[in-house]
């Protein structure tokens, strides 16, 4: 008449399926994961368009100068036979700018526009002495900064739009005393990590969505060049985010399991919160700073933040990276255990919000 | 059999149970009364390991209850609670997966059990929009589909109409004739004295009766009867032997010593006026009930 029961694992499945078909069957985020993807790719596209699109200037040239110049990006050549007809295509607005052998100029061309020379043009014709850079990775300030920017910005969202569910659900569930039923039927452990596998792969997913976007519009756009150095330091957002968001869900879940209605919750998941915005601000702040940079990618909640924008940069060596998940491991390990005894601790629990020495209590 | 011995909890000063003992026996259905406040619920979640107890043990078939047995209980928890956004079907069907069967088997079994709870035209509703009926007839679904050979269920009756309550009685019966050991809580006296087999009767964290229906209404019946008649029966106060309990002119109900002073009773309100009805009267729960818990 019995089966046999759900071991931990598959009970834990089973929630975590349940966890992650509500969440995304529901159409705001579906509605709202679109807006985002959709927005992604058009901003990129966008920003190379106008890029690029700002960048060509109409060239008339004869057809030797037109051979030098044909390598050249930005530049869209029209074939003029003579100079005297170069010219007059810039007289009469055809092109911006026309290039005609010139022995007398130093570098045997001149260019003729109407008021102003388009300053591409020039640089692209002059000879540019030779530069020699002591610190060439020094002036990456915004590369640097808009990449702590974007890691930041993208922990922070899902920590928050993935994070705060979980604390949700979990008072739902003790809200609505479902929770009685789902404790006599599976072990309250499973029904944790069920919760919390099931929103991390969900975020974990949407990451991967997001840097799926981000690849395909830079790989459309042709900007390759930046994607392959994104690659690793991508790679290791991702492994450092799902040990960051393990971390955050799994707080999550133990302080939403301290109350029992909805109306109480935004005041114990304020810690949280705060945890999840602060290396959001100290990598924005900071990002030039290598001591502050450094210790950030080795503390749990910032690493996968920081510790990509230092291998970005290659200023963390091999090990580093290794050495901080560990130590994100280890913290999530522990941070687990104790969120377990405070979730069982609490979840039977009605009425008044739930004291941390009643919820830590063996 | 499941048997609970010498149960005890306390909150704080408050003893809330006090050596509670019984016992739930396969195939019959064990109707668990009391006041409010008496310690049902609380007896109940300790048996489901929802609470703890201070002292004594709950076996099933005489082994000490493990986690594993535990799970496979259907339990109707006293504050009733389903997720209330997901469908009807799709909710009992996630917890009867809980309980281990595959996708199939667990959608094939809340069908069953919703359309034998009278819920199967509503099958894809989410549970908040049904009427509190209709989620009280989902919450025995959800206790009852993953076939539990062991029934907890609090209060059950609570809050459906007569013709509900017809249709849970006959789910239960039919799953206590499977042999499920099924115990359940109501203050509809009415219900658990035609429904039941066995009651337990608790008051102030103590068990003050047990067993058998009919055993108790024997142990409980008094030669008390009940007369209706067009005179006034007045004279029964004189009458030797005989008690009055109640009284209103031609209507009375008492106590007599013995069967002999029944009869001269009867001889002499025949010759008084005409006798409506003359009866023996059977203690009814409510009376057991009051009697008992006093």
């Amino acid at each position: 008449m019995n089966v046999k029961p759900l071991s931990m694992v598959q009970a834990s499945y089973m929630v975590a399926e349940r966890e992650m078909v509500t969440r995304v069957r529901s159409k705001a985020f579906v509605i709202s994961t679109l807006i985002l993807v959709v927005g992604i790719i058009v901003g990129i596209v966008a920003m190379n368009f106008f890029a690029s699109n700002s960048d060509t200037t109409t060239v008339a040239a004869s057809d030797d100068v037109a051979a030098q110049l044909a390598d050249a990006d930005g530049l869209e050549l029209t074939e003029a036979p003579t100079p005297e007809e170069a010219r007059s295509l810039v007289q009469d607005g055809e092109v911006d700018a026309a290039v005609v052998p010139d022995d007398a100029s130093p570098t045997g061309l001149t260019v003729i526009a109407q008021s102003e020379a388009p300053t591409t043009l020039v640089q692209l014709l002059s000879q540019a002495p030779t530069v020699e850079l002591l610190e060439p990775d020094g002036g990456e300030g915004p590369m640097r900064y808009i990449l702590g920017l974007a890691f930041g910005i993208v922990f922070m969202m899902s920590a928050m739009s993935f994070g705060a569910p979980v604390a949700t659900s979990v008072v739902e569930e003790k809200q609505t005393r479902v929770v009685e039923i789902l404790m006599t039927a599976i072990p309250t452990r499973a029904l944790l990590a069920g919760k919390v596998i099931g929103n991390t792969v969900l975020a974990l997913g949407q990451i991967v969505l997001i840097v799926a976007a981000v690849s395909v519009s830079l790989i459309v756009t042709d900007q390759t060049e930046i994607l392959a150095g994104l690659g690793t330091p991508l790679l290791w957002f991702a492994l450092f985010f799902v040990t960051g968001f393990l971390l955050i869900a799994t707080l999550f879940a133990a302080t939403g399991a301290m109350v029992s209605r909805q109306e109480d919750l935004s005041s114990v998941i304020a810690p949280i919160m705060y945890i999840v915005m602060i290396p959001y601000f100290l990598v924005i702040f900071f990002n030039d700073n290598p001591l502050v940079m450094t210790i950030m990618s080795y503390v749990p909640f910032s690493s996968p933040v920081s510790m990509p924008i230092r291998l970005f940069f290659h200023e963390a060596q091999w090990w580093e990276p290794i050495a901080s998940i560990v130590i994100s491991l280890v913290a999530c390990v522990l941070v687990i255990m104790l969120a377990a005894k405070v979730y069982e601790n609490s979840l039977l629990r009605m009425g008044s919000r739930v004291k941390w020495s009643e919820a830590l209590k063996a | 059999m499941l048997t609970i011995t010498g149960i005890t909890k306390t909150y704080g000063e408050r003893r809330a149970l006090d050596d509670v003992s019984f016992s739930v026996a396969r195939g019959r259905l064990t109707g668990f009364v009391g006041g409010n406040g008496a310690g049902k619920t609380t007896t109940m979640r300790i048996i489901l390991g929802l609470l703890s107890r201070d002292g004594g043990s709950v076996t099933l078939d005489g082994a000490e209850l493990t986690a594993t047995q535990r799970r496979a209980f259907g339990y109707m928890p006293e504050e009733r609670g389903l997720y209330p956004k997901m469908k009807v079907l799709e909710q009992i069907v996630y917890l009867a997966r809980l309980h281990g069967f595959d996708k199939r088997t667990a959608t094939d079994k809340a069908t069953l059990i919703l359309e034998q709870l009278g819920l199967g035209e509503r099958l894809n509703d989410a549970i908040e929009s049904l009427s509190l009926g209709n989620q009280q007839r989902a919450q025995i679904a959800a206790a009852l589909v993953h076939d539990p050979d062991v029934l907890i269920l609090d209060e059950p009756f609570s809050g459906l109409d007569p013709l509900a309550v017809e249709t849970v009685v006959s789910v239960l019966q039919d799953r206590a004739r499977q042999g499920a050991a099924v115990l359940f809580s109501s203050h509809q006296l009415d219900v658990v004295e035609r429904l039941c087999d066995d009651l337990v009767i608790i008051a102030g964290g103590t068990v003050r009766a047990a067993g058998e229906r009919e055993a108790l209404r024997r142990e409980h019946s008094t030669n008390r009867y009940e007369l209706a008649s067009s005179g006034d029966a007045g004279w029964l106060r004189e009458e030797p032997g005989v008690t009055v309990v109640e009284f209103d002119t031609g209507y009375a109900v008492f106590d007599v010593d013995d069967d002999e002073t029944a009869q001269r009773v009867l001889r002499r309100s025949v010759a008084e006026g005409a006798v409506a009805s003359f009866a023996p009267q059977h203690p009814s729960l409510a009376q057991i009930f009051k009697e008992v818990v006093r």
